[in-house]
């Protein structure tokens, strides 16, 4: 018998990552590497990182990588791409550092159609500050920082970060996939690939939406938290491709 | 013939592989690994097709298959 899967060894291997049981930023970040492994890009590859639970890959990534300010991921990978442009420069963002404290820095990035590559986690919540309401957040979805849910009136709507993005001229991919689903984890790590082929072809801006669960903060075993991610997140964030070209 | 091998110490026992393999092969077992998680185990090995579905799940890269 031949051993047709294994763990990818762009994360180290003596590593056990410190992420909740069922929390899918290890999915993502493992999705990442075997598109990196299968493109034969590990050598080339720099992942700026964001702050927020997604920070944590630093002790656990294989390949370069660097953390930027909270926020400002987007911004220290224009300064990468643009004075290394052989690299692929990535980031890895979650919902507060992509879209709520480094939304200017994410617009602005994408607005220039710079050549990088952006993964964004969307899992509606802060989760290593401890379940804060992200811009992200559902209404009604409860919130250490919104303890009777998300009220429109007062703390307004879900942020639609492809959308968004869709209406400037400069972006080249902006698509939304998830990983609740084997298939969606195969078409998650495919337009990661894809991404990854656009700067390669210097295509210009690429963003990969993906939505994840986060079970400690929803309050939800892991098994629980994949039917909200299917009845309730998904209706919020309808997947697919927003823009190719 | 195929089979899995869970890398006990990586798992956290999520139950993801148990959700979607196809054929009812892992279950949690009563064991726990040094984090404390009750890790999956084959239960029904020869029913196993190699579809590495249950691998491609799992968050943590805890399931080698073998086709």
């Amino acid at each position: 018998m031949e051993k047709i899967y294994t763990r990818t060894k762009t994360i180290q291997e003596d590593k056990v990552s410190g992420f909740c049981p069922g929390c899918m930023h290890s999915t993502v970040i493992k999705l990442i590497g075997e598109a990196l492994e299968e493109m034969n890009l590990v050598e080339k590859a720099a992942c700026v990182l964001g702050i927020g639970c997604c920070g944590l890959h630093m002790d656990y990534i294989a390949y370069d990588n660097t953390t930027a300010p909270h926020g400002r991921a987007c911004a220290v990978a224009t300064g990468m791409k643009r004075s290394n442009p052989d690299t692929l420069v990535f980031t890895y963002q979650g919902d507060g550092d992509f879209a709520s404290i480094g939304l200017g820095e994410s617009i602005s990035a994408a607005n220039r159609g710079e050549n990088i590559t952006v993964i964004f986690i969307n899992n509606g919540i802060y989760g290593m500050t401890g379940g804060q309401m992200a811009p992200t957040t559902l209404i009604g979805m409860k919130a250490s920082t919104a303890p009777k849910g998300r009220i429109a009136g007062e703390h307004g709507y879900p942020m639609h970060m492809c959308e968004i993005l869709n209406q400037l001229t400069a972006p080249a991919y902006l698509v939304r996939t998830s990983c609740n689903t084997p298939a969606n984890v195969n078409k998650t790590k495919a337009a990661i690939k894809k991404a990854f082929q656009n700067q390669l072809d210097g295509k210009g801006f690429s963003m990969v939406e993906i939505v994840t669960s986060c079970p400690t903060n929803w309050g939800l075993d892991p098994l629980a938290s994949l039917d909200f991610i299917e009845q309730k997140m998904l209706p919020e964030f309808p997947l697919g491709v927003i823009r190719d070209r | 013939m195929a089979k899995v091998e869970i890398v006990a110490e990586r798992c956290k026992s999520c139950g993801y592989c148990i959700k979607f393999c196809p054929k009812q092969v892992l279950a949690t077992g009563s064991k726990v690994n040094s984090k404390g998680y009750e890790y999956v185990v084959p239960v029904n090995p020869d029913a196993c097709i190699g579809c590495a579905v249950c691998a491609r799940m799992c968050p943590d890269g805890a399931i080698d298959v073998y086709k």
